[in-house]
């Protein structure tokens, strides 16, 4: 079983969709039920995973490849390392529970399950892929159905939101696509020209050398450049495709709309996975195949980490949605991703990987929460509440727990991520001053975090929400093993740690090994 | 009594800290189906871990030896490539001291609070904070290693937050725990520098490692970084924290607001062990601090003794007056450290617990029977409540510095170091005596003054005073466990002797000149002595004047204020430190962030604009397509057409007509061979050879042609 098992976790889900389109559209729990069942399989794969993964070996593990269009040397080539697993993890368990979460989904539920699904099919390949073309395919693969989602099922503004999104996307893909031909025409494989491989062309960027020639003639306005320069322009295309998906500054403003707009379990998916595709696209592919060009850019990316961590946090603060600070926060929180890979020592690379993890987690819960809101007063305006803990205490004590979870407060996952990058960054004498600023990030955080609640849930009560329902089971069994994993990787990071270690050391050191000292002069 | 081996040692501390923090995760999800809402719980595990405490303080006095240290580690974080971060907590003799105050006095308070928050809505989830704030502090006592105590840190500010915010329906307390978590965050953020430059350098967290690697640190230490050696700065970043969890200047702001949690919390929060662990913080990392960074910490601490004792002057509430009294006892505890007084600093810290509880705790049992706070509204309280009377005047005594009580003792070792201070450096060090006696005058008259205007004359307020009740056993026991701990024997003989000043850790570089031995010695001899006449002279003289203004001339208070309205005013403001943190900090970050949330819909803007031209483009496209491209399609199409129409007219039907247009063709086309043929004859021009030119197939050569 363990052979297909990343194939398995992948398609499960679109059978899934499969068999909904075939149930009557009026069959709505039959439906539900299939989707459940359809994304409890993947995470029971996963907890499989978790288990047989080994964890001292950096090498993929699962693989599964074969050939898929020999005339172009494009593979099925499946496999997870370290950077891959925990993402595949936290894949299956948040598409899971945002099955759950949308059990009170009444319009389209054909639609909406079978495409919820797909999505799961394209986050778990783009998750998987080790094969360049197949990345993109899957990349594109779950842009189709997150469009239909938000715009379908979304608020007011929906359409705005969903072709934003999609559009803004679609620029990055261009640029990813641009980049992936350069890659195959300048690479080498078993005596043809032209690779996919993610892990060839990682190690032709390393060892064998690439791109032999000095220079390179782009059409014009460019012209002739240098092969540094060339290498140069296909990171920046490359950071940028992946820096939209993140959302770095200034690519960002696709995401509070989108957030703002999309049914609950949609914004968990796009806040708790989504992201991280940015993140984990640049350490897959921008990173290992660039090196040079990496170590060139990083003082850039570490300057764009802070600025998303400082003024995601200040917009943050200005927002009177609670879903739209939330989307906000996500922006500062995914700043210290950059940061740490920008820093990219182990402890930073570590605390980068780890904030992904953890991120997916807290984040995951917060929009859960605005959604248990919204639900009972069907409006998120923070100043239109006032002293709700007193009827909904309950309610009350998750929020603030995922709110402390959310400012970094030990005890929870987000802590340790955030000490490691900022311990990891510290070590770069030059990337000091940047630490330094980001660390007013502790305090924007915990202030916009606690103002909030403050705002909502204490004071006296609004008469308005005096018989506020209070968060009942299945909004529970959705939070619970969210809040678990986040003390649980809080206190026991090394739960989390031991699984992408061995695969981040053999990334830095890889990287390291292909450099000059000219090139590292930053990460030195 | 046999000694303890380290392994034991090591797994009762952990059987410390463990406890309150598994009675908090029993008691936050099940307080509601326990009976009596499951207060005993939390009380039932304090009361253990003070037993084992006790035991650990028994086996430190047994074994007698300054140098005890055990230390247990546990991996906590590994990754490859990078070193190992553990965590691990380590007993010695400060930390078993400092077990028995937490252990003792959270006991205590949760003892207290069974009677206090009697009939409190939320009266489980109450002791569940309790709890948890327990745990954290204990972890802080306990930590091995910066991260660790950096970790629980943050912990107790959690549950200083929860806890001062536990009455969240008044909007007071909603602002005040807010503020409290916010304010000490911006010391932590200091601490965390702290943390950064002190792990970089050295590659460990852990404090002993820290001080082990310092003399052979090389350049870093005294590397200038704006002026000051990294080490000073290191040492001030860590001692940031302690400003913030300790109130010092300029961070004191938030403690008086706590006081809007319950008053068992502010006697065991924010009087005995959270504020104190500020100046645990600063004696644990003393061995690092450079003189720069101790005479820093010095003048903070002689700035934020000074500034409160002015303001609890002029409080009227019995609950701010103590609280302003704490931070200056905390200020005296921090000047004393920065002085090099690290014995007299951490035995002021432990008198100070016990009869800062004691007055909480009395405090408490007031408001309790009067059913409010406010001093004016108090008085011949004496006779209502005795047993609170007796124990807070004993506990009042003990913080005056009258002799037998515990605060004679310690402040006057404080004092002492800061006239031995003066002594050894003659200059401006003198203002450290001065201000500090000037100080401890000021703490015997605003005390008393709150004694006389509680307990003594008439009652103010009649009605009040005739509802007013001593309070029940659960909280008398607790007030006159701590009065009997507000005596000074308590704490003589053993202090001095096991708890000792480490040896300082500075490179040999950064070390100030030292007075020798003999010198120093006699020094602090002369202090000692000098101190015990000024601080009796000065404290009797505080409550003589306080006897003065509110037993024997009530009318006084009024007519100095008269005199001085300004002054008082610019107290009752409390030197309007409020007001200036709400206009720059506060605001400003607030502008800040608003001025982001434009800017950011201005980025949007772009984003929408750049969608915009797209459409515009696309709709310019469109219009061309429409009107010049499809345009000319549909005008060859109607040319075509219209031509078609013209010629249809050609088209008749009639057969005559045909033959005509043929007849007329054919004899046109001879009047034009023969016309051509006329012109051309002398050419080689040829008809036929035009007509071949031009039939099928070679009529593409013919357009060739160039």
């Amino acid at each position: 079983m363990t052979d297909h098992i990343l194939s398995l976790m992948t398609f499960l889900p679109l059978l899934g969709a499969v068999a909904i389109l075939f149930l009557p559209k009026k069959e709505a729990g039959a439906i539900k039920a299939v989707a459940a069942v359809a994304a409890f399989l993947p995470l029971a794969l996963a907890v499989k995973l978790f288990c047989a993964y080994d964890r001292g070996s950096y090498l993929p593990q699962f693989v599964e490849r074969h050939a898929w269009i020999p005339a172009f040397h494009v593979e099925y080539y499946l496999g997870i390392d370290g950077l891959s697993v925990p993402m595949i993890l936290l894949t299956a368990l948040l598409s899971f529970i945002c099955i759950l979460a949308s059990w009170k989904i009444e319009n389209g539920v054909k639609g909406y399950f079978g495409l919820f699904l797909l999505l799961e099919t394209g986050m778990m390949g783009v998750f998987s892929a080790l094969d360049f073309f197949l990345f993109f395919v899957f990349w594109e693969l779950m842009l189709l159905p997150m469009y239909f989602l938000i715009g379908i099922w979304g608020g007011p503004r929906r359409e705005y939101a969903a072709i934003k999104f999609f559009l803004y996307t679609l620029v990055g893909s261009v640029l990813m696509l641009l980049v992936m031909i350069v890659f195959y025409f300048s690479s080498q494989s078993g005596g043809h020209t032209g690779s996919f491989d993610l892990l060839q062309l990682a190690d032709q960027a390393t060892h064998t050398g690439w791109l032999r020639d000095p220079q390179v003639t782009l059409p014009w306005p460019v012209g002739v450049v240098t092969l540094s320069s060339f290498r140069m322009i296909c990171f920046v295309l490359l950071f940028i495709g992946f820096a939209i998906k993140v959302p770095l500054f200034p690519f960002h403003t696709w995401l509070p709309d989108a957030h703002v707009e999309a049914p609950t379990a949609v914004s968990v998916i796009l806040a708790g996975v989504l992201l991280k595709m940015g993140t984990y696209g640049i350490l897959r592919i921008a990173y290992p195949l660039l090196p040079d060009a990496a170590a060139r850019f990083a003082p850039w990316m570490a300057a764009l980490g802070v600025i998303n961590i400082v003024y995601g946090a200040l917009c943050a603060m200005a927002q009177e949605d609670l879903k739209k600070l939330v989307a906000y926060s996500s922006i500062s929180h995914m700043g210290y991703v950059c940061l740490g890979m920008a820093a990219f020592t182990p402890l930073a690379l570590n605390g980068a990987a780890m904030q992904m993890a953890s991120h997916g987690v807290i984040t995951a819960m917060l929009f859960l929460l605005v959604g248990v809101v919204y639900d009972r007063a069907h409006h998120r305006n923070i100043n239109g509440f006032g002293g709700i803990a007193s009827v909904t205490p309950v309610y009350a004590g998750f929020v603030a727990l995922a709110f402390f979870a959310s400012l970094g407060l030990p005890g929870f996952s987000g802590f340790v991520a955030e000490a490691m990058i900022f311990l990891g960054s510290w070590s770069v004498p030059a990337a000091q001053a940047f630490v330094a600023v980001a660390t007013a990030g502790i305090l924007l955080g915990a202030a916009f975090h606690l103002w909030a609640y403050q705002r909502m849930f204490m004071g006296k009560l609004n008469p308005k929400y005096a018989a506020l329902e209070e968060i009942n089971g299945r909004e529970l069994f959705c939070l619970i093993p969210l809040a678990v994993l986040a003390v649980i990787m809080g206190c026991f990071p090394s739960t989390v740690l031991d699984l992408m270690s061995s695969t981040l050391h053999h990334l830095h050191s890889s990287m390291l090994d292909g450099l000059t000292q000219h090139h590292v002069a930053w990460w030195q | 009594m046999p000694m303890l081996s380290p392994d034991t040692v090591a797994a009762l501390a952990m059987a410390i800290l463990l406890l309150p923090l598994a009675a908090f995760a029993v008691q936050i999800f099940t307080w509601k189906r326990l009976p009596r809402h499951g207060d005993w719980l939390p009380t039932t595990a304090m009361a253990i871990a003070l037993c084992i405490a006790v035991a650990l303080f028994a086996n430190m006095q047994a074994a007698n030896d300054p140098g005890f240290r055990v230390l247990a580690q546990v991996d906590w974080i590994h990754v490859a490539g990078a070193p190992l971060i553990s965590m691990g907590l380590v007993v010695d003799n400060l930390a078993c001291v400092m077990l028995l105050v937490v252990t003792l006095v959270s006991f205590l308070v949760h003892l207290f609070s069974t009677g206090y928050m009697h009939g409190d809505p939320r009266y489980g989830r109450y002791f569940a904070f309790l709890a948890l704030f327990s745990f954290s502090m204990i972890g802080i006592v306990l930590s091995d290693n910066l991260l660790a105590l950096y970790v629980f840190w943050e912990l107790v500010g959690l549950s200083s937050y929860l806890l001062i915010g536990f009455w969240f329906e008044k909007d007071s307390a909603a602002a005040a725990c807010k503020k409290a978590f916010m304010t000490t965050r911006v010391g932590d953020v200091g601490m965390f520098l702290g943390i950064m430059i002190l792990y970089l350098n050295t590659g460990t967290f852990n404090l002993a490692e820290i001080f082990h690697r310092l003399p052979e640190a090389g350049g870093w230490a005294t590397r200038e970084f704006l002026g000051l050696p990294l080490l000073t700065w290191a040492g001030i970043g860590l001692f940031c924290g302690a400003i913030g969890k300790s109130a010092q200047f300029p961070l004191h702001v938030w403690l008086p607001d706590a006081m809007e949690g319950p008053t068992p919390v502010s006697a065991l929060i924010h009087a005995a062990t959270m504020v104190a662990a500020g100046v645990y913080l600063t004696a644990r990392i003393s061995p690092l601090l450079t003189p720069a960074a101790l005479t820093f910490v010095a003048v903070i601490g002689l700035t934020t003794a000074f500034l409160a004792a002015t303001i609890a002057l002029v409080q009227h509430d019995i609950k701010k007056v103590l609280a302003y009294s704490t931070i200056s006892q905390l200020g005296y505890m921090i000047m004393a450290i920065g002085l090099g007084g690290y014995g007299a600093g951490l035995m002021h810290l432990t008198t100070h617990a016990m009869f800062k509880a004691c007055l909480f705790l009395g405090s408490g049992s007031v408001i309790h029977a009067v059913h409010s706070q406010d001093l004016r509204e108090m008085g011949g309280l004496r006779r209502k409540l005795p047993l609170t009377f007796a124990t807070f005047l004993i506990a009042t005594l003990a913080i005056a510095g009258i002799w037998p009580f515990s605060g004679f003792y310690s402040k006057d070792a404080v004092l002492a170091q800061a006239i031995a201070a003066a002594m050894e450096h003659p200059g401006w060090h003198l203002v450290f005596p001065a201000v500090g006696f000037l100080v401890a005058a000021m703490t015997a008259f605003y005390m008393f003054r709150l004694v006389f205007l509680a307990f003594t004359g008439s009652p103010r307020d009649a009605h009040k005073h005739s509802h007013a009740h001593e309070s029940p056993p659960a909280m008398a026991i607790p007030l006159m466990v701590l009065a009997t701990l507000s005596f000074g024997f308590w704490y003589l003989g053993w202090f001095g002797h096991l708890i000792e000043a480490p040896a300082s850790a500075l490179p040999e570089a950064l070390r100030a000149a030292e007075v020798a031995g003999a010198e120093a010695a006699h020094i602090h001899e002369h202090a000692h002595h000098l101190a015990e006449i000024l601080s009796g002279v000065v404290a009797v003289g505080g409550i003589s004047l306080a006897f003065l203004f509110y037993v024997l001339m009530p009318e006084l208070p009024g007519r100095v204020v008269g005199t001085f309205p300004t002054v008082h005013r610019f107290l009752s403001d409390k030197w309007r430190f409020d007001d200036l943190y709400r206009q720059f900090p506060v605001m400003a970050t607030l502008h800040l962030s608003w001025a982001c949330g434009r800017f950011d819909r201005g980025v949007d803007w772009i984003v929408n604009a750049a969608g915009a031209a797209g459409r515009a483009l696309s709709s310019l496209a469109g219009g061309l397509d429409r009107d010049l491209v499809d345009a000319a399609v549909n005008g060859v199409a109607q040319g075509v057409k219209d031509l078609g129409r013209t010629l249809r007219g050609f088209q008749t039907g009639q057969l005559q007509g045909y033959a005509t247009v043929l007849a007329l063709g054919a004899l046109g086309l001879v009047i034009l061979q023969v016309a051509l043929q006329a012109a051309l004859s002398d050419s080689s021009f040829e008809f036929s050879q035009l007509l071949h030119d031009l039939s099928p197939g070679e009529g593409l050569t013919l357009l060739r042609r160039p």
